[in-house]
């Protein structure tokens, strides 16, 4: 009670203030001063976030620049680019009467001699150093030339089109399995947290060593309980075939697939993520001012949401952002077991095949996609984490 | 560290995690020593002689303990033990051998293949064979004129198929005429009447019922027995998950110690190799290792612990280095003229082992389900038989649609209580070392 008094007659005193300020100097002027308050804090964040995408953008073009010089220690990209070349002189020369109808043997020496040209103009005979700048805005830009045997579901071969037509599946699968996961977690946390040494909350802490399996291991069990012991959900795929014609159809379809996928996910992650924020919970709410909070007796629910939740987030988001970079590359197999058509089923397919320009380029669309989640995390944290406004530092 | 040993067997989730391991340590023990290396690649490589007299995907024999099922094992019988043999010669350089072969099926599901395989010794020509089949019922059936050498493998045999009504032979023979679904029960005999051309030619022959259920673990697409692949992925699990942890975390511990203890740009500079890290795609980057270079299981531990010392793990422990860097103990120890080497080896490090501990034994998990995950996506190590491997022969073989659930369940689930095991120890753990966790 006296601190709160205290705080009471604090912020009495400083209204004082202010009023005697406003008289002295005008509205006008308070209202700038806040302004110029708000706008430094906005600036602060701007920079932050800025300072944050350039590291990350550094970041990703050194993951991608890795990828690169990984696969062409076997030379592979070189493999990729001779075949894109042979595959763009065979157009032309298909296209270009006076060569097409060369006897064979000569038609064959102008194709070689084309291909040579264009390997020199690209730079194949230059060291693999020089050639690294080019092969790094081609690995950016997905620009891997076409597929020698897989085709996108619009029917394209250009390996950039295979791979960006299945990122949407991908979305959409993660995308719910990540939101569910996190009010889940959130929502038990909280729950358990309350109700700390409960048998509830036993029997969680008891389960939390199952999410050491992967998402694809109880995806295969989900499937042989709920698609083939029981079969009363698909076992694959997005949507049944043909697709329903209509938005609700198709809708339901595809929710109706979703199930499965997404509850291996959940399986795989919901027990730890709130066994660890409840940890989290539990913790701030042994804080003195949490202890103080009670004995003022502001009621519960505001003591979760503004003395508890509010401390607590910064790491909770940090470590949720961290069961996303696992999810990501992890839903490689889960997508192949549930034959689900984004980039997982697609690097699958493409490992199977020897894919190569796929499998780079899929790679790297991981490495965007955990940059990309890592830039988010990061903004909610410039929003969330008050360090960051009143700049104090940021989450290291 | 032996009353924090005490504190540890008092939770009964720490005391079942430690029994499940040393139980695997103990069956890898075994395991590797029974079955030594070599031995394990070359009965893994499934080549057909090592594996011709057992049934391709078969369940393992224990499901016959399950009320109403009762699926034939596989009979085994060879004229030299089983039969009776008599021979007679008929004129001078032809003589005939009759070898007649009864057994007892009493099953009630049929067997999944059938094939004789003949041991013969001549001097010019091949002993012919003349084959009859005689069922409990006492009918007798023709089943075909064949050269007495070599494998005769009757499912396959077109001929028999049609003469059985489009069943095949391990179908056809035994089915009931008045009940095709089931199998008639009782003695069945094989006869064969062979025909040597040469006085000192031999005839014997071997004859495998392929049953339905094979041994503990069953068998797969290969024939081969899966109990060998399931006791080596044990030992090949745990080695992978063990020797990762103990790579990665060490290297981590180490460059975080000194990272800290230099500051400044080291520390600077980790900080950044470790944010990069965090979105270089790991799995991806393995696969390309693995479809570009080796698939040796060497070569990917390697790459997995390249890849994960700078970990997310990195600030962990960076942070807790920087809070012990200001302890008063660090700052006498450099008031008496320690060396930075000595510092951090014996008065940053010692310090933050039993913290390393726990996270040390729930990060194994994670390495043996990686190895498992490589191998399931079809780029497990060529020679060795990891339980990933299993997995994906299951899978790539649509083993839970067609009835074949044993063949995936049986490594997940070895998988999984390692999985376990593991990380209940390492929960455990956590709350012994970390007191702040053992209050609440």
């Amino acid at each position: 009670m006296p601190l709160a008094l205290k705080r009471l007659g604090g912020r009495t005193v400083s209204n004082i203030d202010n009023a005697q300020n406003q008289k002295d100097i005008g509205e006008d002027k308070n209202v700038s001063r806040t302004s110029s308050l708000l706008g430094r804090s906005f600036t602060r964040i701007a920079r932050y976030i800025l300072v944050r995408f350039l590291t990350i953008g550094i970041a990703v073009v050194v993951g991608i620049l890795l990828t690169i010089f990984i696969a062409n220690w076997g030379g592979y990209l070189d493999e990729i680019k001779k075949a894109t070349i042979a595959e763009q002189v065979g157009i032309g020369v298909r296209e270009d009467a006076s060569i097409r109808d060369l006897p064979a043997d000569e038609r064959l020496k102008v194709i070689n001699e084309l291909i040579a040209i264009q390997e020199r103009r690209l730079g194949l005979d230059r060291p693999f150093l020089a050639r690294t700048p080019g092969y790094l805005v081609s690995a950016l830009t997905l620009n891997f030339g076409w597929a020698p045997t897989m085709t996108s579901p619009s029917g394209s071969r250009e390996v950039r089109l295979i791979i960006l037509e299945r990122l949407p599946a991908t979305l959409v699968l993660f995308g719910t399995a990540q939101m569910f996961l996190f009010f889940a977690a959130l929502f038990f946390a909280l729950f358990l947290s309350r109700r700390y040494g409960s048998i509830l909350d036993k029997a969680i802490i008891a389960l939390a060593p199952t999410s050491a399996a992967p998402a694809w291991f109880y995806g295969m069990f989900l499937i042989l309980f709920f698609a083939v012991l029981i079969p009363v959900l698909p076992f694959g795929g997005m949507v049944e075939a043909p697709p329903p014609q209509t938005t609700w159809g198709y809708a339901l379809s595809l929710i109706e697939h979703l199930i499965l996928p997404v509850s291996a996910i959940l399986f795989s992650a919901v027990f730890v993520s709130t066994y660890s924020w409840r940890t989290f919970f539990l913790i701030h709410s042994s804080e003195d001012y949490v202890e103080m909070a009670k004995a003022k007796g502001l009621p519960s629910s505001l003591i979760e949401r503004k003395y508890v939740l509010r401390p607590t987030l910064p790491p909770i988001i940090m470590s949720f952002a961290l069961t996303l970079i696992t999810m990501w590359t992890g839903g490689i197999l889960l997508e192949g077991v549930f034959v689900w058509p984004g980039l997982g089923t697609l690097f699958f397919e493409a490992i199977g095949r020897g894919e190569t320009a796929v499998i780079l380029g899929t790679t790297i669309i991981y490495a965007y996609l955990l940059g990309l989640t890592i830039f988010i995390t990061d903004i909610i944290f410039a929003l969330i984490d008050p360090r960051v406004k009143i700049g104090t530092g940021g989450n290291s | 560290m032996s009353d924090k040993f005490k504190l540890l067997l008092r939770y009964p989730s720490a005391a079942v995690g430690l029994l499940i391991i040393s139980l695997l340590i103990i069956i890898s023990i075994v395991t590797v020593i029974t079955i030594p290396y070599s031995e394990a690649i070359r009965l893994w490589r499934g080549d057909s002689e090592t594996w011709q007299e057992y049934p391709r995907t078969a369940w393992p024999a224990w499901i016959n303990i399950l009320p109403g099922i009762n699926r034939p094992t596989t009979i085994n019988l060879t004229s030299e033990t089983d039969g009776v043999k008599d021979t007679r010669s008929v004129s001078e350089d032809i003589t005939e051998v009759n070898i007649t072969i009864p057994f007892n099926f009493q099953y009630d599901d049929f067997p999944s293949e059938m094939s004789i395989f003949f041991k013969s010794s001549y001097k010019e020509q091949k002993p012919h064979v003349e084959l009859f089949w005689i069922n409990p019922k006492g009918e007798e059936i023709h089943i075909g004129s064949l050269e007495g050498s070599g494998a005769h493998r009757m499912s396959v045999d077109d001929r028999l198929t049609r003469k059985l009504g489009g069943k095949p032979a391990h179908i056809g023979l035994f089915a009931d005429p008045d009940n095709l679904e089931l199998p008639i029960k009782g003695e069945y005999t094989i006869r064969m009447q062979g025909f040597l051309f040469g006085d000192q030619d031999t005839l014997d022959a071997r004859m495998v019922v392929y049953g339905q259920v094979h041994g503990f673990a069953g068998t797969d697409h290969l024939r081969r027995d899966l109990m060998v692949g399931l006791l080596w992925g044990i030992p090949v699990a745990l080695a992978f998950g063990f020797l990762a942890a103990v790579g990665a975390q060490l290297n981590t511990f180490l460059l975080a110690a000194i990272g800290v203890w230099y500051g400044k740009w080291l520390d600077g500079i980790f900080r950044w190799i470790t944010q990069v890290n965090l979105i270089l795609p790991i799995l991806p980057l393995l696969i390309m290792i693995g479809m570009f270079f080796s698939r040796s299981i060497w070569v990917i531990l390697g790459a997995v612990i390249l890849l994960s010392i700078f970990g997310s793990y990195y600030f962990v422990l960076r942070a807790m280095f920087l809070q012990i860097k200001g302890a008063p103990y660090i700052d006498a120890a450099k008031a008496y003229g320690a060396g930075d080497a000595r510092i951090i080896f014996r008065y940053l490090i010692p310090k933050i082992i039993p913290v390393l501990l726990p996270q040390f034994v729930s990060i194994i998990p994670a390495y043996v389900f990686l190895e498992a995950t490589i191998s399931v996506l079809g780029l497990g190590d060529l020679h060795l038989p990891t339980l990933g491997k299993i997995i994906h022969d299951a899978h790539s073989h649509a083993a839970i649609f067609n009835g074949q659930a044993y063949w995936m369940i049986q490594p997940s689930i070895l998988l999984i209580v390692m999985g376990i095991a593991f990380a209940m120890l390492g929960y455990t753990l956590d709350r012994v070392f970390n007191p702040r966790l053992r209050q609440i």
